[in-house]
């Protein structure tokens, strides 16, 4: 892998361009190999980055049935936060952030993270009192956030409309200074040239269609368009079709997949500085570096997966955005699209083994999985590799909903997240 | 936005009048605090979620207010039919390919 620089721009440069090598290998698959991850998106792609670099497992085939990145790590609304309530949550979102913070040195690939706040409104007095419980408990575990006056959040985003005669006056905000947003599609990127420069096989257009168990179990490999590649540990990172996959070595998942929308506007020059949600109304905002500003809605209300939702999903949204900024009532909308995202009960992520032997799952990241990307595949790559989960990932069990020792993100944002 | 035949309305209407209300002929045991952790997970908690033909539960909330039952395709969305609420969940689906 050649190191991307200045130095290799200005080389470059100067003999028209001709240098510059693929940024990932599309090789044949192998018979067989020690780790095959299902779905090259961001998590997946991460999970084969760290095998490599953190654990030395680089006979690696990361399985992809479209193309890299192109599922919902292509389709979110790139917003990075830790600001969870529970210590669990706390614990693995921030793992993530801290691990965002210096991802593009790490994998010599501008992932472009720009920590300029996410801003969550309250609208009303049980806005108030969640959102300043949400800022003490993330301040007990060490995570930045603070809480703003209406005037403090006109302040830090000039277009807001704090007007007391809106139909949801902006009575407060927290903040998190450290969240943010990425590049989506450069983290995707940055994970699959960092793992195939080591050795890693990311092999596209090739959809698993069953899992191979040996008679005691365990698993033996997978089935696949391009026929049967063995491996005695199978990671299945394959968001909206987690479960599809999961069924198909005999494990039955507590998930739902629902359509989650987006839309961006044509591009205009800055004026959202930051990252503005509203749990309240239904609506998050940023602004892309190209002008663009990026919108999320929330997910249908049935079981899908078209990739595509209802249109009065995104007028709600748009409702909420023009009540928040009046200013852009008249913002022309260029495109929409849908993903699937896969939902547990609890609305907290499963990162675990399964019981099947050698069967490893990190799924159920809902609606808000990108800003996770770097922890995820941390914890997954570790609970792989020593066949037993990370600390930080122990309470992210698929037993939890045989416990009853949910990690209950669901009641504590009342919202998705 | 999909539009939905209630089967005691008669009438096909827009999904904005209807809530889903999740998978379709899941029994709630009558001795439910009696039930293993294993079989309350599975009634609670586990979902079949297909990527296909699905079986789920709609009410009609801003008309006749019922539950009912529907079967889609959850690939294409499409509905092949609704029924009322009780009635068995059905053998042959018209339109199904398979």
């Amino acid at each position: 892998m050649k190191k991307y620089s200045v130095f290799a721009i200005a080389r470059e440069a100067m003999r028209g361009h001709k240098g510059w090598e693929e940024q990932w290998s599309s090789p044949e698959p192998k018979k067989e190999y020690d780790v095959i991850i299902v779905g090259a998106g961001g998590h997946g792609l991460a999970t084969a980055y760290y095998l490599a670099t953190v654990h030395g497992i680089t006979n690696v085939a990361v399985l992809e049935k479209g193309w890299l990145g192109g599922g919902n790590t292509g389709r979110n609304t790139t917003i990075i936060r830790s600001n969870y309530l529970y210590d669990e949550s706390a614990g693995i979102y921030d793992h993530a952030l801290k691990l965002w913070d210096g991802l593009s040195q790490e994998l010599n690939y501008n992932v472009m993270y720009s920590p300029r706040g996410v801003m969550m409104l309250a609208h009303n007095i049980h806005d108030i009192q969640v959102l300043r419980r949400h800022v003490h408990a993330n301040r007990l575990n060490g995570i930045d956030n603070e809480w703003l006056t209406p005037e403090q959040a006109k302040e830090f985003c000039p277009p807001l409309n704090i007007s007391r005669n809106a139909r949801y006056p902006v009575m407060g905000a927290s903040l998190q200074r450290r969240g943010g947003t990425a590049r989506h599609d450069a983290v995707a990127w940055g994970y699959a040239r960092g793992a195939s420069a080591r050795g890693v096989h990311i092999i596209q257009n090739c959809e698993v269609t069953g899992v191979k168990r040996a008679p005691n179990g365990a698993v033996t490999g997978v089935e696949t368009t391009r026929g049967f590649i063995g491996a005695r540990k199978v990671g299945v990172v394959a968001a909206g079709h987690s479960s599809v996959i999961m069924n198909m070595a005999g494990v039955r998942m507590p998930l739902e997949s629902y359509p989650l929308q987006a839309l961006v506007s044509e591009p205009v020059k800055p004026v959202v500085p930051c990252v503005v949600m509203s749990n309240t109304v239904h609506a998050y905002i940023s602004q892309s570096d190209k002008g663009e500003l990026v919108i999320g809605a929330g997910t249908d209300q049935y079981v899908s997966y078209s990739q595509t939702g209802g249109l009065h999903i995104l007028q709600h949204t748009l409702d909420a955005i023009c009540e928040m900024f009046p200013i852009f009532t008249r913002m022309k909308m260029l495109r929409s699209w849908g993903g699937i995202v896969d939902v547990t009960p609890d609305r907290s992520p499963i990162l675990a083994k399964t019981p099947v032997p050698g069967l490893y799952v990190n799924c159920g990241w809902g609606t808000g999985g990108f800003k996770a990307t770097p922890g995820s595949g941390h914890v997954f790559a570790h609970t792989i590799a020593r066949d037993d989960p990370h600390p930080i990932n122990a309470p992210f069990t698929i037993e939890r909903f045989r416990t009853g020792r949910l990690i209950d993100e669901a009641a504590a944002a009342a919202v998705a997240h | 936005m999909l539009l939905i035949r209630c089967p005691y309305c008669e009438e096909e209407r827009p999904e904005l009048e209807f809530r889903n209300a999740g998978e379709a002929h899941i029994a709630r045991s009558p001795n439910i605090a009696g039930e293993s952790d294993d079989d309350f997970e599975k009634f609670f908690f586990i979902r079949s979620n297909p990527k296909g033909i699905i079986y789920e539960r709609w009410r009609h909330m801003h008309g006749c207010a019922r539950f009912f039952n529907a079967v889609r395709d959850t690939v294409s969305d499409r509905f092949l039919m609704t029924y009322k609420a009780g009635e068995p969940k059905p053998v042959k689906l018209p339109g199904a390919t398979k």
